[in-house]
């Protein structure tokens, strides 16, 4: 009998807690809900990405005139306008950009141009198409009298809208977005469950008063490092299973025509799952320490939990709003955001190279912060029964 | 490892403000069981803590073996918390095999170590449930398997005997024996006065954080007051009360009992009695454990 090696405490304590999760009933249905869940997601998909919402379009210039036909027109069409004043074409750009303008409209109205992002709206085209036409047929009437009809019918059929755009349109854009929107939602529900699932272990020893025992035996670091190791597994197991199942049945009903871009997301999701629950399970951990009773845990990881939830809505909005924005690219690398928005534009291919690299070490980074302050939380709380500690005294 | 003393010196710790102990000190030599009694709050928690390390003392040490006490040897005690302390849905043996393994035994060695201890403990039809399914002697029967299925060096058992059936409180104490035969210190605390009477080889009282007392339970009575128990039928009222040094503290039958200030000669108040006439019976009260500590306690 030899003092065991840390590895091998670590271990141990790693295959206790993977062991007790992956046996549990629990472990199996929720696996099965998320991906009954999932496939009901993927099947559905194409509807659910078609909904109409509000085109938001900037006037520049000359091209204000038509604000009242525009509106009017579109309300024929049931297109939902909303029309805004852009003085600058310069800053109107940046809107468009940025994903707060649809569309930026300028020129005179016989010769307007649109900028868009991607692709220009039909409905949106039809209407300024409409527009042009009507202007150009005017101007045309107003010299009547040498006036050859089939002269005027090829001018105006040539007559139309000038688009310019931003990025040339992506015809993978839909299935892409909704590989993001996927990944986002499996790893914020990823990141939440096997977070509080720390926590929870880790109260589940308080209350029981197994630490005291076990600490007799094993450093705290080790009791963490390995309960955090072991419960991530876990995850990282069932969030495999679900990818890989999903995925299979994606491409194999032809929801998604890019295996190869759909295969590369769930890897980099997978990447990012490992670095956000080392950053959220450690947090968990600690924070989940300063509690002894299972009833105190979910309050206390409250403050967490919400910017877990912040993330995952910011995800939502800002992936399918403008992904390559400057808003985007800020958010997804703040370290806490990172692990949800930044595999979200990864699968869009909204993210260079470097800005994945930056996010991957500034989490590393706080990682490493999160893990040294979480196990000074954790040593000097989980020994502690009653009331709930503040972080302030533990931390002492 | 051959059989080693554990020392607890001048030990102090505080929470906050507040001191859980101060200057405790005893020795618990190989083979011999120490009880450390004493009521709520009075301490012996916080000493246990500190004599596995999971408290660092504010002063003192501890030592085994006269080597202060590393994660090695620590790794090498057995220990059981007072309530509790094992996984409620973990199965007996599951859990068993897990902290041995903890504690440095291989996987087979782990397996027949938790075999052995649940077939000595009883638990053999309880191998395969959850803790939390057991009953309340059960549970502190598996607890009890814990603290010593690596054949620790040392064991430090809080409240052993809590709640535990009388039956099974026999088998807990036999075991308890058997280790310290093998040349094992064992430390425990227990509020079940009469059993650390019968179990201790020595005891110490623990009150407010300071040992106010220590040693066999003889020792203990020699250094407390005596009391006689005097049978003379013809002795008038009062006979005893003007001795020096005596007090009648009660009067029963016939018989009346008298408290001894130390250093009080029996034979003189057995002389006194024997003036009055016959005496039927004088006999030296040997008092309990229980009216010991109170003694020590209360004033």
């Amino acid at each position: 009998m030899t003092e065991p090696k840390p590895a091998r405490t670590v271990y141990l304590v790693a295959r206790r807690e993977l062991n007790t999760r992956v046996r549990t009933r629990s472990f199996v249905v929720s696996t099965l809900v998320a991906l009954v869940v999932l496939t009901g997601f993927v099947l559905t998909q194409s509807t659910l990405f078609d909904e109409e919402h509000v085109t938001r379009v900037g006037l520049n210039g000359q091209a204000l005139a038509i604000t009242g036909p525009l509106r009017q027109a579109a309300g024929q069409l049931d297109l939902d306008v909303t029309t805004t004043e852009v003085p600058d074409l310069a800053a109107g750009r940046d809107q468009v950009a940025d994903g707060e303008l649809d569309a930026l409209v300028s020129g005179a109205p016989a010769e307007l141009r649109v900028l868009v992002r991607g692709d220009l709206d039909p409905d949106l085209r039809t209407v300024l198409n409409g527009l042009v036409q009507q202007q150009v047929l005017s101007g045309l009437l107003a010299s009547v009298e040498d006036l050859d009809s089939n002269q005027v019918l090829a001018t105006i059929a040539k007559a139309g809208v000038h688009v310019d755009s931003l990025e040339p349109a992506d015809p993978q854009h839909d299935q892409r977005l909704a590989l993001a929107l996927i990944m986002v939602a499996l790893l914020y529900l990823a990141l939440l469950l096997y977070g509080s699932m720390v926590a929870q272990s880790v109260v589940e020893e308080k209350s029981s008063r197994v630490v005291e025992l076990l600490l007799a035996t094993v450093r705290p670091w080790q009791l963490l490092s390995g309960k955090v190791v072991g419960l991530g597994l876990v995850g990282l197991v069932q969030l495999f299973a679900v990818g890989a199942i999903g995925l299979l049945l994606a491409i194999l009903t032809h929801v998604v025509t890019i295996p190869a871009t759909a295969t590369a997301t769930m890897a980099w999701g997978l990447l990012w799952y490992v670095l956000g629950y080392l950053l959220y399970a450690t947090a968990f951990a600690a924070v989940g320490s300063l509690v002894s009773r299972q009833e105190d845990v979910q309050s206390v990881l409250m403050p967490f939990t919400v910017v877990l939830v912040v993330a995952f809505m910011l995800g939502f909005a800002v992936l399918s709003r403008s992904p390559t924005g400057t808003t985007a690219t800020v958010l997804s690398l703040l370290p806490p955001l990172s692990p949800i928005l930044m595999p979200g534009r990864i699968a869009l291919a909204a993210a260079p190279l470097w800005q994945v690299v930056l996010a991957i070490v500034l989490t590393l980074a706080s990682v490493a912060v999160v893990a040294r302050v979480g196990s000074v939380v954790y040593r000097n709380s989980v020994l502690h029964m009653g009331p709930r500690l503040r972080l302030r005294d533990a931390l002492r | 490892m051959p059989p080693a003393v554990l020392e607890v010196d001048g030990i102090a710790a505080s929470y906050g403000p507040v001191a859980a102990c101060r200057d405790v000190s005893f020795t618990v030599t190989p083979g011999e069981l120490f009880g450390l009694v004493g009521s709520l709050g009075a301490g012996k928690t916080t000493t246990m803590r500190i004599v596995l390390g999971m408290l660092a003392p504010d002063a003192g040490e501890v030592r085994v073996g006269g080597a202060r006490v590393t994660p090695e040897t620590r790794r090498r005690m057995g220990y059981l918390p007072e309530e509790r302390g094992l996984y409620p849905r973990m199965r007996v043996h599951d859990q068993l095999v897990y902290l041995a393994e903890l504690r440095g035994l291989d996987v087979n060695d782990a397996h027949r170590a938790a075999d052995r201890w649940t077939t000595r403990l009883g638990l053999r039809d309880a191998r395969d449930v959850p803790v939390q399914r057991l009953g309340p002697g059960a549970q502190q029967r598996a607890r009890l398997a814990a603290a010593l299925v690596h054949d620790p060096d040392v064991l430090v058992l809080d409240e052993p005997f809590a709640g535990l059936d009388p039956e099974t409180a026999q088998l807990a104490s036999g075991v308890l024996r058997e280790r310290a035969a093998a040349g094992v210190p064992v430390l425990f605390t227990s509020q079940a006065l009469d059993l650390a009477e019968r179990l201790c080889d020595r005891v110490g009282i623990i009150q407010n954080g300071h040992m106010v007392a220590a040693g066999t339970v003889d020792e203990l009575r020699a250094g407390g007051s005596v009391e006689l128990l005097v049978d003379a039928p013809d002795a008038p009222d009062g006979w005893a009360g003007a001795l020096p040094g005596v007090r009648v503290v009660d009067v029963h039958n016939g018989r009346t009992r008298l408290h001894l200030t130390n250093g009080v000669d029996d034979q003189a108040v057995l002389a006194a009695a024997l003036a009055t006439g016959p005496v039927r019976e004088f006999t030296r009260v040997r008092p309990t454990l229980a009216e010991l500590y109170r003694d020590v306690v209360v004033p």
